[in-house]
């Protein structure tokens, strides 16, 4: 184990409260929805993700709502982050959520939403389930922040 | 097992995908509970056909088992896959990425895609793709995949799960034959060259072929026969059967499902053999895959014809048996090693030379041995724990 430095100690202590706590790695689905091709972030959470001991597995671009929930569902992920930079999450996001409800998923599923979401339509992603939306200007610590503190327990 | 496993295995065993993707979460986890589980799996197996695929990074192994799975599927098979790729040794942390390559499938519920991460537990991958198999089979897959990164021992065990296992080789990659030679290359019952229509493949197919005859005749004790062979031109042995995919180099080797099993037949005197076969495949436009399919059958059909399966799957179990007691071990050692003061103070006082870790082994094992040895005086009913490891 490399602990070459401080910061490598410090995250690795929080990584072992961590699996004591829970025992199993947080699971999280990144996924891109819809006709939308920027995925310098999604990318960029990806690996933020990994670093900081979660396991990821990441959809690749212009995915169906349906893809999506088929993925999560089988991977049995504990965080869905989706990704939307293209303004249609107001008819993206629901056809997640009401897919993950059909196969019962949506209940333990911490879904997110990254993107350019404009403050008026937040309530409504909010009313149908989401849990936290990121924005422009999030810190990458305080989304792991989020997850660790808001990943379901199961 | 408590009313929510119950609950749980009744609905995968209806057929529910989220009871199956829980099932597996357990496993994973080993969160308490998933032994029973697992042993309540075990009666609703042995349906489904087990194959293993690997090959070094970026050999195409995604993007064939995405094909693999669509052609099984326009068959009108149900398909199981698990990915499974490397995790951080650090953080614990994974990037799976295999998914990404599935797309031909997508949207295809009757194809259960799962990605695994090695998370770096002593031979506990092996044990939980076994289960996660195990799983996939209870729920009624007719083929499972699993897919891993040929990188080591760990990989080796893992592809060992299964009844039938391809290994991808790039062409152009004769120096990564060398490093594959050991392990890798001893546990293929099918080669694949991928990216046939690149320079180099038909290197490739003959490199791989070379290798074959070398092999055989070490473990013919050089009989005369393969001996020969071994010396003959390619298109006249049988057993490795490249001959027409070779000489186009497009990856049609139509030749090999008839050439695939023959090896059984070689010789009347010995158990029969399996020649691992050859195929060229271009898995991005599916080139070969009929053929890869029609390999992959034969070893089937000759597992179960030479009689070779239920050896196969003795040691198969053999193996998981052991490897459970070698967790369970670890576990125990690791509460032992816990109420000895902890591994951290046991290295320090290594690294300040008061002792070393032989001595610390011995002191920290010395309870156990004396729990065995009293265990073994008064109770005789532990032989027959490691007798059923034997078997």
């Amino acid at each position: 184990m490399g602990m070459s430095s401080d910061q490598d100690e410090d995250s690795q202590s929080q990584h072992h409260t961590q699996t004591a706590e829970r025992d199993r790695s947080i699971r999280c689905l990144v996924a891109k929805v819809g006709l939308d091709g920027h995925d310098r972030g999604a990318h960029v959470i990806s690996r933020a993700f990994r670093d900081a001991g979660f396991e990821v597995i990441y959809s690749g671009l212009h995915k169906a709502p349906d893809e999506i929930v088929q993925a999560a569902v089988q991977e049995d992920v504990d965080v869905l982050g989706i990704s939307i930079l293209s303004g249609a999450h107001d008819t993206l996001v629901p056809k997640i959520m009401d897919g993950l409800e059909e196969y019962g998923a949506r209940e333990d599923t911490l879904v997110l939403v990254g993107g350019v979401i404009p403050d008026e339509d937040r309530p409504e992603l909010e009313d149908e389930g989401v849990a936290a939306i990121f924005g422009p200007g999030t810190s990458i610590e305080e989304t792991i922040e989020f997850v660790r503190e808001n990943a379901p327990e199961r | 097992m408590n009313a929510d496993d119950r609950e749980l295995l009744d609905a995968l065993l209806a057929g529910e995908h989220r009871a199956l993707a829980r099932t597996i979460s357990k496993i994973e986890n080993r969160t308490p509970g998933y032994r029973e589980l697992v042993s309540e799996l075990y009666a609703h197996t042995g349906n489904a056909d087990v194959i293993g695929i690997t090959g070094s990074p970026g050999a195409g192994k995604s993007t064939l088992v995405d094909k693999l799975a669509e052609t099984y599927r326009e068959r009108g098979e149900t398909v199981g896959i698990i990915a499974i790729d490397p995790s951080s040794p650090f953080t614990g942390g994974a990037v799976l990425g295999d998914r990404i390559r599935m797309a031909s499938t997508i949207g295809d519920m009757d194809v259960f895609v799962r990605s695994m991460s090695a998370r770096g537990t002593l031979g506990g991958l092996s044990t939980a793709t076994a289960d996660a198999v195990k799983a996939m089979d209870a729920f009624g897959k007719d083929k499972i995949i699993i897919e891993t990164v040929g990188a080591g021992q760990n990989e080796v065990d893992i592809v060992r799960t299964a009844d039938t296992v391809a290994v991808l080789v790039p062409p152009g990659s004769g120096d990564s034959i060398q490093t594959l030679k050991a392990g890798i290359l001893e546990i293929a019952d099918v080669f694949v060259v991928n990216k046939a229509d690149r320079d180099g493949a038909d290197r490739t197919v003959q490199e791989l072929r070379e290798m074959l005859h070398i092999g055989e005749g070490v473990s013919f004790g050089g009989s005369g026969h393969h001996g020969a062979d071994t010396m003959a031109d390619d298109g006249t042995e049988p057993t490795a059967g490249t001959g027409a995919g070779n000489e186009d180099g497009g990856g049609n080797t139509d030749a090999n499902a008839e050439a695939g099993p023959s090896g059984a037949g070689d010789d009347t005197d010995s158990p029969p053999e399996w020649t691992p076969s050859i195929v060229e495949t271009v898995a991005t436009d599916g080139t070969g895959v009929d053929t890869f399919i029609d390999e992959l059958a034969a070893h089937q059909s000759f597992l179960v014809d030479s009689g070779t399966r239920a050896e196969k799957v003795r040691e198969r179990y053999a193996e998981e048996i052991r490897t459970l007691l070698r967790e369970d071990i670890n576990t125990l050692l690791e509460t032992e090693l816990e109420e000895a003061g902890g591994v951290e103070d046991l290295a320090e006082a290594v690294r300040t030379g008061d002792t070393d870790p032989y001595t610390i082994a011995t002191e920290v094992l010395s309870p156990v041995a004396a729990c065995l040895e009293e265990a073994a005086v008064q109770a005789p009913g532990l032989e027959s724990e490691s007798d059923a490891d034997r078997h």
